[in-house]
């Protein structure tokens, strides 16, 4: 494996997806991490100059909506969705600036 | 001798757009409603929801951008900025990094030292993120996703601003240009428009740019002044200490006029974009581009200089009325119908704006029909009703928008032009005030001003006081 992954690097990767890993897990991840830059790189010795970048995988452009409100007031439906709901609201842990 | 010191500013300006609906949804944009009145699967980010463009939202951008000088990326898309924080429920912000619609712009401003260019480095089409309420009771935040996926635009400045009076003049021009295109209200204190201020200090005659910091919460022109006053005190004080400044985000606070550091280490602005997959490209082609064009407005620089050649006002006025799009079009439409400019900035530049302030209110907040003002115009200029009348009227067309003939008529507010009806109540105020009449007689002026009152006052203030003061000069000579 040409990419080695360090340990800082893991443990920054992990801070920035919130996720805690065993051990064990984070030598997996270091693992996977490293072989799929391998795989860029095996990309990256192909010759694009004059290849434009692609944007989309589908060859399609401007899917608008206009501006007219379709959607009434469905919070009841909605606040299904939050694990705690207090006062028509979603109910999380304190965040404090 | 003490080190000189140049203040370094770039603005990063949110503007939330006018529209009826959220930029990839059809939930309301409506100010108010109860918390989640107006959420979907899709601004509460729940997977499998498909985000779909609003139309109105890509015009806004590019007529914000083709205003400011700026270039249009014909070729856009969106990008997905990654961040983990409650009030942004898809856990990444849908934002524009790597083609934004807009970019390498300018504005001109006018200062005290002359005009200056600002520099516009890019304008992006964005979401904006749900609100926050800490609870006061149990130890929990509440989210309300409403404002989740209303649609903004981020003006990005260059770092071409050097004082406060120049980030100001740059905010009330872009203010202005976004007012007259009906794109925004632009409002600070509701937060229609929010700016952060990136500031840096450097010895004056040095190029390299100093260490920045971004201030957010800024919510009035004032406390934009005072915050950079305060942080470039604050970062000058350091380097005189030979301490470094940190690049950090820091929230002012107005009340201690001080900024404190917001974000810890932890949360460093990593935000690992990448193309957001469930939006297709926008193509803008050279018509629609045109068409934008086309349907530009006229923006206060060229109004105040056609108003200069076309109505006899002052200059003063003009500046006035022009500050205001909704102001201005009132003034036109006025002046349109009764063909009197300097009678219609009258009203406006005085009743109006006394009435506005006295409400605490703005000029867009102009509800009266320009019709009842010509008409109002119309009325005194005929002598159909005197001053003290006319304005009467004009608060209830103010308050009302009354029919100013209709009220009149109603009322029975008109001018008593009848000599002989006239001639009747006078000779009755001669009678009854002996006294005056004598004074007046005997040389003094001012008795007469008493009569004319006594005399309108028997009237109802429906009388001509021209026509008063003439036939009280005749009864008594």
């Amino acid at each position: 494996m040409a990419n080695i992954i360090s340990d800082e690097t893991i443990e920054y990767v992990g801070i920035l997806a919130k996720l805690e890993l065993s051990d064990e897990e984070k030598e997996q991840a270091k693992k996977d991490i490293g072989r799929m830059l391998d795989y860029v790189d095996k990309l990256n010795e192909l010759d694009t100059s004059g290849v434009e970048p692609m944007s989309h995988v589908f060859p399609v452009n401007n899917v608008f909506r206009e501006d007219v409100v379709t959607n009434g007031d469905d919070h009841e439906a909605i606040l299904k969705n939050a694990p705690a709901a207090k006062e028509q609201s979603f109910m999380v842990p304190k965040t404090v600036e | 001798m003490a080190k000189q010191y140049e203040t370094v500013i770039g603005l990063e300006v949110h503007v939330e757009l006018a529209t009826k609906t959220k930029i990839f949804c059809g939930c309301s944009t409506a100010f108010g409603a109860a918390p989640n009145a107006h959420t979907c699967p899709v601004c509460t980010g729940m997977p499998g929801s498909l985000p779909v463009l609003n139309k109105q939202v890509v015009e806004y951008a590019m007529a914000v951008g083709l205003a400011t000088n700026c270039q249009i990326h014909q070729f856009c898309k969106f990008d997905r900025k990654n961040y983990f924080y409650p009030d942004n429920p898809q856990n990444y912000q849908i934002s524009q990094l790597y083609l934004p619609i807009c970019h390498d712009g300018f504005v001109e401003v006018e200062t005290s030292a002359g005009t200056r260019k600002i520099g516009i480095h890019e304008i992006h089409m964005e979401e904006d993120a749900g609100k926050l309420v800490h609870d006061e009771w149990e130890d929990c935040s509440l989210v309300d996703y409403n404002r989740s996926g209303v649609p903004l635009i981020e003006i990005v400045s260059e770092p071409d601003m050097r004082s406060a009076e120049e980030v100001i003049a740059y905010l009330e021009k872009l203010r202005l240009i976004i007012q007259y295109l009906g794109a925004s209200d632009c409002k600070l204190q509701e937060g229609s428009m929010r700016a952060d201020v990136n500031l840096s200090v450097r010895e004056v005659g040095t190029d390299k740019l100093g260490t920045r910091t971004e201030m957010k919460n800024l919510n009035s022109f004032k406390a934009i002044g005072r915050a950079i006053d305060g942080e470039r005190q604050r970062q000058i004080e350091l380097l005189e200490e030979g301490k470094p400044v940190i690049q950090e985000t820091r929230r002012w606070d107005d009340n201690k006029e001080y900024s404190y550091p917001m974000r810890s280490k932890e949360d460093a602005h990593d935000y690992r974009y990448f193309p957001d997959p469930d939006l297709v490209p926008v193509l803008i082609s050279d018509e629609w581009l045109q068409a934008v064009k086309d349907r530009q407005p006229e923006f206060r620089t060229e109004k105040l200089a056609r108003y200069k050649v076309e109505f006899d006002i002052p200059e003063y006025d003009a500046e006035i009325i022009t500050e205001s799009k909704h102001m201005a079009d009132v003034f036109e439409e006025a002046t349109a119908l009764c063909g009197k400019p300097k009678k219609v900035s009258n009203w406006l530049m005085g009743e109006t704006l006394r009435l506005l302030k006295e409400e605490n209110r703005e000029p867009e907040t102009i509800d009266f029909s320009p019709k009842n003002l010509a008409k109002l115009i119309g009325l005194a200029e005929a002598g159909t009703i005197n001053q003290t009348v006319a304005k009467e009227v004009f608060e209830q067309i103010f308050y009302h928008d009354v029919d100013p003939e209709a009220y009149v008529e109603e009322h029975g507010l008109k001018t008593v032009n009848d000599e002989g009806e006239l001639r009747t109540v006078v000779e009755g105020v001669i009678a009854a005030n002996p006294q005056s009449v004598s004074d007046y007689k005997g040389g003094k002026e001012k008795a007469l001003g008493f009569l004319v009152g006594q005399t309108m006052k028997a009237m109802k203030g429906k009388a001509n006081p021209a026509a008063v003061n003439a036939m009280l000069r005749e009864l008594l000579s």
